[in-house]
């Protein structure tokens, strides 16, 4: 019992991560509406983002600056910057998805006038029966 | 820091890796910035014509079995970045251009009828800055930036998939899938760098191996190779995570569906390979019992599923669209076999394939430019009036199937040789009677071009169009006439990969 | 125009802090933490707070839309040349030691600086042009509806 909680405590950002990023991806895997895909999308990079901090956070770590040359250097513990920068990187990537993202949704939103996918496979289903009779492709004018 | 290389002592020969791939990162902004729809194709042109000239250079720099290096910023490997191509990547890295340049003269005549000319250069921007990514992440030796450079040919491919609403709007949806998807598989590869990161403290492909080796069996690298297949699978088109790219490939232009075709999966299916081979052991039993329960069943069901789903397509861009996944099996299915052999018959299936279907695609194109439609019913008897382009697709089928004389024929023969080899006939049965299936799909197609009256007529199209489609299509006849360039290099590659 | 004064007012006073908060941080990015994503997106803010407040057409009499799509590419080319500079004079794509070969250490303050300007030109650029792609579309507001 005792070790059971230790096993839950010890790992608890390894635990925090894998709820977020579960219901991050759960929300894009059922939600219909592709603003709230977005988001979970968002919730699910997240997670990763939290999952490398924890990865380079040292217990008593200090911020890895170059601190005062006279004090021994060598005994300062400091957390590792490596996954910070990395995931800097990452972040700028989601930030890039994300407005694509939304892009693509305003773009859709003006063609369909919905932004619920159900809807717009209905949609699309119309598109393709019509396009089937007619068997022409609209040109572009 | 690198004290030990020379101040001010590279030749330019040295900076072949890196010009590689900031060649088109380079001109893709010049373009944006003097905004001109002419100037915008010739430079893009000009700069795939570069990376053309160097990736020539590069394969002969390797094709001896050595590798070139290139660290940089000047910081030496386990710190900085490092690039490193050998025969594995240079093979794509020729690919890659290549495609690349003869689509770019594709898009001159064709992509006025696509895209309104006001976004022309925009979509030559985007296009180099795809070629950069997927460039990049061939050449590249650090996982991390593996993950970088592929989500740089993502989202402009994303944007390119989208820009085939100006003629159906359902581009928008697919891209918007495509995006889902494919971040999905990003953000999961991500956390497979992230676990591998944790367990080994590197990023470098080659310090990660020699750490990991020290390791042993480590379940964290285990979890980070799962993720990492899962998110490439996606990215690959792996069967049952496929979903986006049919409809991508469908609504995309033709021309974005063309270099798509031919590089997109082939990129993500080689940073699989890389993985398997550089960074991970591909002994450890753990990696060879997934690819023998998992992908191996996955690859075969892609093959047979995808071709029959073809079969009964009317869409012709939708229907080709199936044969890349079922050929996208082939090369999984090479890579499965976990044998020199079946390595090498996938990359040699990679580069013949990336041909076949840009070629088949392109004339494709050609016919669109004439006939408005996708359908197959449109193509009534263009074999009297467009008999250069049916011509073209005619090779370009024949090399899908896989008949002698063609590019599809090699590698297919070396993946059955493959197959045989390590015992697994049923799996060669299937590869022939998937192959039957892309022999009923192509011929709906040639009975309804060459033997079927057709009620309009059309003229040929312009030499500047026929120009890339007929240099794909001699590409490939002469791959399946004279191999030393594929299976040699595949060869020298499988026996890097395997040391 | 009578509405919203203090709003106003206080805009335009915070729209010069801002930048020069953002200046602060992305020319001292290059030994303490800040620097060129941080201080775009700084700057960016400030031109999208003036947006919001004074309406779209108004920031877009300072900042046009072609320049800041150019603009955001030139950012791209300051980087990559930086790069291509180190390759001219015969060092690695990126090598700061090119740009003062005696001074190794000199070499890779400037570099940094030139690096972090680049990052910082196309951020900033990146997110107003975002911002006026997402902006330009909603229906206009009345002002009853605030």
């Amino acid at each position: 019992m005792n070790s059971g909680l230790n096993f839950i405590y010890g790992h608890l950002p390894y635990w925090l991560f894998i709820i977020l990023m579960l219901s991050g991806l759960f929300i894009v895997v059922s939600r219909g509406n592709l603003i709230k895909k977005i988001v979970g999308l968002n919730i699910f990079q997240t997670s990763v983002f939290m999952f490398y901090i924890s990865i380079g956070k040292m217990k008593g770590g200090t911020a890895p600056i170059l601190l005062d040359k006279s004090a021994n250097n060598s005994a300062v513990i400091y957390s590792n910057p490596l996954p910070h920068v990395l995931i800097l990187t990452a972040i700028v990537v989601g930030i890039a998805t994300t407005a694509l993202g939304l892009a693509l949704i305003i773009k859709i939103r003006e063609e369909y006038e919905t932004v619920e996918e159900d809807d717009i496979q209905k949609l699309d289903q119309n598109d393709l029966e019509k396009y089937n009779k007619k068997n022409v492709m609209e040109t572009n004018s | 820091m690198a004290s030990e290389i020379k101040q001010g002592a590279l030749e330019l020969v040295n900076h072949l890796p890196i010009l590689q791939v900031i060649t088109p990162m380079l001109i893709a902004p010049i373009l944006v910035v003097f905004n001109n729809k002419t100037l915008s194709w010739l430079l893009s042109f000009v700069g795939a014509l570069a990376c053309l000239f160097i990736s020539i250079l590069l394969i002969q720099a390797v094709s001896d079995g050595s590798i070139l290096t290139y660290y940089l910023g000047g910081w030496a490997p386990p710190i900085g970045i490092e690039y490193r191509i050998d025969a594995a990547n240079a093979i794509l890295l020729l690919l890659i251009s290549i495609i690349s340049a003869i689509v770019l003269i594709f898009s001159y005549s064709s992509l006025h009828a696509e895209i309104p000319e006001e976004k022309h250069t925009l979509f030559y921007s985007c296009f180099l800055l795809c070629l950069t990514g997927l460039l990049g992440v061939v050449a590249t030796a650090d996982i991390f930036n593996v993950f970088v450079f592929l989500e740089i040919s993502s989202l402009s491919t994303y944007v390119l998939v989208a820009q085939g609403a100006y003629l159906d709007r359902r581009a928008l949806s697919a891209s918007f899938n495509y995006l889902i998807m494919g971040t999905i598989g990003a953000t999961f590869f991500v956390i497979g760098i992230g676990y591998i990161y944790m367990a080994t403290g590197s990023l470098n492909m080659m310090d990660i191996a020699e750490r990991a080796s020290q390791l042993g069996d480590n379940r964290t690298i285990q979890a980070g190779f799962a993720f990492i297949v899962v998110g490439m699978g996606l990215k690959l088109a792996m069967v049952p995570l496929h979903v986006w790219l049919p409809n991508a490939y469908t609504f995309a232009p033709t021309v974005v569906t063309c270099f798509l075709a031919a590089t997109a999966t082939k990129v993500a299916l080689y940073v699989l390979i890389r993985f398997v081979f550089s960074v991970f052991n591909y002994e450890d039993s753990f990696v060879n019992e997934l690819f023998f329960l998992l992908l191996m069943p996955l690859a075969v069901i892609a093959m047979i599923a995808a071709s029959v789903i073809a079969i009964f397509k009317q869409n012709l861009k939708k229907l080709l669209a199936y044969s890349s996944l079922a050929q996208i099996g082939y090369m999984l299915l090479g890579l499965s076999l976990m044998s020199q052999k079946g390595l090498a018959s996938s990359l040699v299936h990679m580069v013949n394939h990336g041909f076949t279907k840009a070629a088949l695609f392109m004339s494709l194109g050609a016919f669109m430019l004439n006939t408005k439609n996708v359908y197959i019913k449109s193509l009534r008897g263009l074999g009297k009036s467009m008999p250069f382009t049916s011509a073209a697709f005619l090779i370009g089928g024949l090399s899908l199937i896989g008949v002698p004389g063609t590019a599809g024929f090699i590698s297919k023969w070396l993946l059955l040789e493959a197959a045989l080899e390590t015992g697994y006939w049923l799996v060669a049965i299937l590869i022939i009677v998937s192959s039957l299936f892309a022999v009923i799909y192509i011929w709906k197609i040639v009975e309804v071009l060459y033997f079927s009256e057709s009620s309009e007529s059309y003229d040929e199209v312009s030499v500047l169009t026929l120009m890339p489609v007929w240099i794909l299509a001699l590409f490939c006849i002469f791959l399946g006439i004279n191999t030393s360039l594929t299976v040699d290099v595949a060869n020298m590659a499988t026996e890097i990969l395997f040391k | 125009m009578k509405h919203h004064l203090i709003l106003k007012v206080i805009t335009k006073f915070m729209v010069g802090v801002i930048v020069l908060f953002g200046l602060y941080v992305q020319f001292h990015g290059d030994y303490s933490p800040g620097g060129g994503f941080q201080a775009g997106v700084i700057i960016a803010a400030a031109f999208i707070l003036y947006g919001i407040v004074m309406g779209l057409e108004n920031v877009q009499k300072v900042m046009p839309i072609w320049f800041a799509q150019k603009a955001a590419a030139v950012g791209v080319l300051v980087y990559a040349l930086t790069g291509v500079f180190s390759i001219i004079f015969g060092f690695e794509f990126l090598n700061y030691h090119a740009i003062s070969p005696e001074h190794p250490k000199h070499g890779q303050h400037y570099g940094i600086i030139l690096v972090e300007l680049g990052v910082g030109i196309t951020v900033t650029f990146v997110m107003i042009a975002i911002y006026y792609s997402f902006a330009g579309r909603t229906p206009r507001l009345d002002d009853k509806e605030w």
